[in-house]
């Protein structure tokens, strides 16, 4: 057994999955430590904003100190980042359209554009061929732009609680930091929010944690029936396993799958918890173990080591757990694990057709890929809010193939090489 | 004098384990088969049968490695070859190998003539299917097996034919020398009796030129060779014609082995069967001496001291032992 | 001789039918045999023959399809765990395969206490258990100290036949059935493997059954040989008779296969 333990920890698959599948579960455990809001918590206002450090403006200005940087490149960053090289294009083509020769625009020259468009820019009118949204387009190019060569800085003001007046309280200049450390509220959004502002990289360690879950519980359930359905059928034979073949088959020429749907169907949304899907998966995908187990204890029961047991005079239950469970131990092992990683992906799958678990408590990786789904992220390009659930689902199935592999290498050295 | 068909002068190989120790199976082998001659190898399990029958083809891949010795081929030297050039021309044309166990490794989903399609297309690969198919049926009349066999599955033969075919697989290109490693052993005695037949009749029409037999099974050595070398712990022991290493072996361990006959004939069930104590030594470190002293009744102290060479005794005779030819019979002698 | 001395084990009509419709194998067809206290019986077939179906229903390890089994004259009763129990008390087997006749997770301890324990030897202080194995490991030339806490896929084949030996010689059953114990070692190993068993049975004088395909070997040990063919017993009487002057020609074919080295080996009947 340890010398088994042993090799198994020398084969370098078993050893690259196992690492990644730890660290996933170090993830799942720690990450909650230190992020300790609910992962469902809808923090932002609006849809898909795209990862990056958010910094809150209101304390920005507030921070108790100011530092005032000369920096050269601070205008040509500031221009850039809010007009475009895209922007320069479209404004020429605008511009062009409405009248203005193309060889007196000069898009690189910035001050010259912005002159010619601030004369000529009607945000009412419509160039012929232009579409509505084309029109929106430059309608927020032209909000985004103003004031973009002001040297003014931005003036700042209070209400005045008597009044009811502005009164300045006082300037942002261009050339004002705050040090991000006096920031109150600076908030990480790794992987930014999805559709209903819900942090994405909270949501993602839960929702790997609960399927995790449901895989081990649907891998616990699908082995713990296979392996007594194949054991019965293959130990004892006969009627037993007549009517467990018989079961067995039907489930077979069923696929699975459908039947999984048809469950999950039949059960109303409210009372599909995590555990209840788990629960379904397993008892819908046991098949195969119990045939596999079946075939192995079959062939098990006429070697002589177990005639040779039942000659000294063991029971049949001491046959059973000696004899033969030790010799499918590692078959078993293999079969559950590539039941955990199937049963992610069936969770997966179900909650991509809106089968899942509620939607109410905990996320899933499948019920994350069904809200991307449905919010159109991929037609979006918002690639934050279903990329990193893919290769969340990869990486966990892989690393769990990975073991399989490493485990089959050590257990058939027909396979070594 | 006729024609030698495979000379081998020293020739040792060794295996490198995972643990990366040296296990030298075979060690100091020289041997020469004449035209239309079989050469029985005998010995007990370990002894190195199988590795000499692989090191004599001269292609040698890891766990197994070349450490010395030279091997000729109906004249041609095939020592020093690249490997890729011993497979595409020596193997399967010059030598071809039916390895232990043979007929139960087949790939269960492939066809007979699928395997006769891969030895043919090794060496010439522009053959089509129907040339292919016409070279097997050819063969198959050749060797007096049935046509059918060929579109059939593995399974779908009896052992005996199984192992039959594997035959007709290994000699697809009608090679000179044919090493048949326990061909038989698996079987039951009458397919046992239909696949010596069928090697007998492919020497006997010289479609291979010479052969060479393993098994520990001796009395059926007995019946196929013309020569039989004893081997012990990697080493050959004793080399006599047949009759002679079974009716007057030399080496006590040839002795202690032809002791272990038994065959179902009048007069053999009075006789005592002399079993040989303990177990062959360790090949990872054999001993010093006489690699059989452990286990020897006439074992002295000089034969534990340094290695024993092979003595000749006349044309076709040689022993590995440190007393005498009379010494050796007189204490037979005695012993009975 | 033989049938002086009483009745150990027999059988009339045994039948042993497998599978049923297209997948119907008759692997032993109604058999009769009586084998006497402390003779030498050999079984011989080629494979496929039913030897060891036959020697599963005489161990009681299947069931028989037809026919009744006596032991000691008695109609052989083994219809619940106890009494199956009390019956391997007096007969025991050693395998074919010695590869696959041991569990590979048990060490070889384990094997030789449980026939301690089958003789009632539970209570023993520890001491003497060990005595009892370390004879029971002498008998075959082996060293208890060397092997205990050994697993037995350390072992050679060889090495693990003898132990099957010393197993039997710790549980000194009246009927020893031998299931082809030599097929899978070399013929040198063979006269040791051999060597023991007669021993054995000098020693306990068991009544010993052969099952083989070596007819040279039945030939070499035995009183009685039954000739076995697709399952029916074509031929039996002592192994001079049978052997050196076989009567049907199923025999005398099987007899004419073996390579001899007094005679001509025939090969031109094949
Ligand atoms: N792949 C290998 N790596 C290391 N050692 C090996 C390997 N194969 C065989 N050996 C060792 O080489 C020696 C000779 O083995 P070989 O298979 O040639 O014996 P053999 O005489 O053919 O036995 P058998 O009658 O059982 O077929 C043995 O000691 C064996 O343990
Ligand atoms: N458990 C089994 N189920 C079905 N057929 C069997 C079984 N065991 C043996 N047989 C068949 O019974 C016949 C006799 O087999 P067996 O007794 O093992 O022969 P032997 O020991 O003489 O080689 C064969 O045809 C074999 O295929
Ligand atoms: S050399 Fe010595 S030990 Fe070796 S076989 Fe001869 S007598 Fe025996
Ligand atoms: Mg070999
Ligand atoms: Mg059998």
């Amino acid at each position: 057994m340890k010398h088994t333990i042993n090799q198994v920890f020398h084969s370098g698959k078993f050893v690259v999955g196992f690492t990644i599948l730890m660290t996933t579960l170090f993830v799942v455990f720690v990450y909650p430590l230190f992020i300790k809001e609910p992962p469902l918590q809808i923090i932002g206002q609006g849809t898909f904003f795209p990862p990056g450090l958010y910094v809150n403006t209101y304390d920005t200005i507030n921070a108790p100190t100011t530092y005032t940087l000369n920096l050269s490149d601070a205008e040509a960053r500031r221009i850039a980042s809010r007009l475009s090289q895209d922007d320069r294009v479209a404004m020429q083509e605008w511009l062009v359209a409405f009248g203005i020769p193309e060889d007196e625009i000069d898009i690189e020259n910035t001050e010259q554009l912005l002159t010619q468009w601030e004369a000529n820019y009607d945000p009412n009118l419509r160039l012929p061929g232009m579409t509505f949204a084309r029109q929106r387009y430059f309608q927020r190019v032209n909000a985004s732009i103003d004031g973009l060569l002001s040297t003014e800085g931005a003036i700042i003001a209070a209400r005045n609680a008597e009044t009811g007046e502005l009164e300045e309280t006082g300037v942002v200049k261009l050339t004002d930091f705050a040090n991000i450390n006096d920031v109150a509220n600076v908030r990480l959004l790794p992987l930014g929010t999805d559709n209903f502002g819900r942090d994405i990289s909270t949501q993602l360690v839960a929702a790997a944690g609960v399927s995790l879950l449901i895989g081990l519980v649907a891998g616990l359930i699908a082995t713990s029936i296979g392996l007594v359905l194949g054991l019965m059928a293959g130990y004892i034979g006969g009627i037993v396993d007549d009517s467990i073949m018989f079961v067995t088959n039907l489930f077979t020429v069923i696929p699975t799958f459908v039947l999984l749907i048809l469950i999950s169907f039949s059960i109303s949304q409210d009372q599909r918890g995590a555990i209840t899907i788990a629960i379904v998966i397993g008892f819908t995908s046991w098949v195969w173990t119990a045939r596999a187990v079946r075939s192995q204890v079959f062939s098990l029961r006429n070697r002589d080591h177990v005639n040779l047991s039942k000659l000294s005079g063991h029971p049949v239950p001491r046959i059973i757990f000696a004899d033969i469970l030790p010799y499918i131990a590692s078959y078993v092992v293999m079969a559950f694990i590539l039941q955990v990683s199937s049963a992610i992906l069936a969770e997966a799958s179900l909650s991509i057709l809106g089968l899942g678990p509620r939607t109410t408590e905990t996320p899933t990786l499948g019920l994350m890929m069904n809200w991307a789904m449905i919010y159109q992220a991929h037609i979006l390009g918002k690639w934050w809010a279903y990329m990193p659930v893919l290769l969340t689902i990869a990486l966990i199935t892989f690393s769990m193939n990975l073991m399989n592999t490493g485990l089959d290498q050590v257990f058939n050295p027909a396979l070594r090489d | 004098m006729a024609r030698v068909m495979l000379e081998v002068r020293d020739l040792t190989t060794k295996y490198i384990t995972r643990y990366k120790e040296d296990v030298y199976a075979v060690d100091h082998v020289s041997l020469r088969i004449e035209e239309g001659k079989t050469l029985g190898i005998a010995g007990e399990s370990g002894c190195g049968k199988s590795t000499l029958a692989l090191s004599l083809m001269g292609y040698y891949f890891p766990p197994l490695h070349y450490t010395s010795g030279e091997i000729i081929i109906d004249g041609q030297n095939i020592t020093g070859m690249k490997p890729d050039d011993v497979r595409k021309s020596i193997l399967g044309r010059e030598i071809a190998y039916i390895p232990q166990a043979a007929m139960n490794a087949l790939n269960p989903t492939r066809k007979i003539i699928d395997f006769i399609g891969d030895v043919v297309r090794a060496h010439e690969p522009g053959w089509n299917k129907q040339m292919v198919y016409d070279h097997a049926r050819s063969l198959f009349a050749t060797l007096g097996l049935p046509a059918e066999v060929l579109q059939k599955y593995p399974v779908e033969l009896s052992g005996g034919m199984k192992q039959r075919t594997v035959i007709a697989v290994a000699v697809t290109l009608s090679p000179k020398v044919l090493i048949a490693d326990e061909p038989s052993s698996a079987l039951d005695v009458t397919s046992q009796k239909m696949v010596i037949k069928m090697l007998r009749d492919m020497m006997n029409s010289g479609f291979i030129k010479a052969m060479i037999f393993i098994t520990h099974e001796l009395p059926l050595l007995y019946n196929v060779a013309d020569e039989i070398m004893v081997m012990y712990a990697g080493q050959i022991v004793e080399h006599a014609t047949a009759k002679q290493a079974v009716f007057d072996p030399l080496h006590p361990y040839s002795k202690g082995l032809m002791g272990s006959i038994i065959v179902p004939e009048s007069g053999l069930r009075n006789v005592k069967l002399t079993a040989i104590p303990g177990v062959p030594p360790n090949l990872k470190n054999p001993p010093a001496g006489c690699r059989f002293a452990e286990r020897c009744k006439y074992v002295k102290a000089e034969c534990k001291v340094t290695s024993v060479p092979l003595y000749e005794v006349g044309y076709d005779r040689a022993y590995r032992c440190v007393l005498t030819e009379t010494e050796l019979r007189r204490v037979y002698q005695d012993g009975e | 001789m033989a049938s002086k001395t009483n009745l150990c084990l027999s059988g009339t009509g045994v039948t042993k039918v497998f599978g049923f419709g297209r997948n119907r194998t008759l692997a032993v067809d109604h058999v009769d045999f009586a084998f006497h206290e402390g003779e030498i019986i050999s079984i011989v077939g080629e494979s496929g023959s039913g030897k060891t179906t036959l020697a599963k229903m005489l161990l009681g390890l299947i069931s028989t399809t037809e026919g009744e089994i006596f032991f000691q004259g008695q109609k052989r009763d083994i219809s619940s765990g106890k009494k199956k129990k009390e019956y391997w008390k007096n007969i025991q087997a050693i395998f074919q395969d010695p590869f696959s006749a041991y569990n590979t997770f048990h060490k070889i301890d384990a094997v030789l206490l449980d026939c301690i324990k089958l003789r009632g030897g539970d209570r023993l202080p520890k001491e003497e258990k060990v005595k009892l194995m370390t004879e029971a490991c002498s008998f075959v030339n082996l060293k208890f100290a060397e092997l205990t806490n050994k697993y037995p896929f350390e072992l050679s084949g060889g090495q693990m036949q003898r132990l099957m030996i010393a197993r039997i010689f710790l549980l000194k059953p009246k009927i020893l059935i031998a299931d082809e114990p030599t097929s899978m070692i070399d013929a040198c190993s063979r006269a040791t493997i051999l060597d023991y068993l007669m021993k054995l049975r000098d020693e306990t004088g068991m009544t010993l059954i052969f099952i083989t395909h070596d007819i040279g070997l039945a030939y070499y040990v035995s009183d009685t040989v039954y000739i076995m063919e697709h399952g029916k017993f074509v031929e039996s009487g002592t192994a001079d008779a049978v052997i050196l002057r076989p009567q049907e020609p199923y025999t005398r074919r099987l007899i004419s296969d073996v390579p001899k080295i007094y005679e001509e080996w025939d090969l031109s009947t094949v």
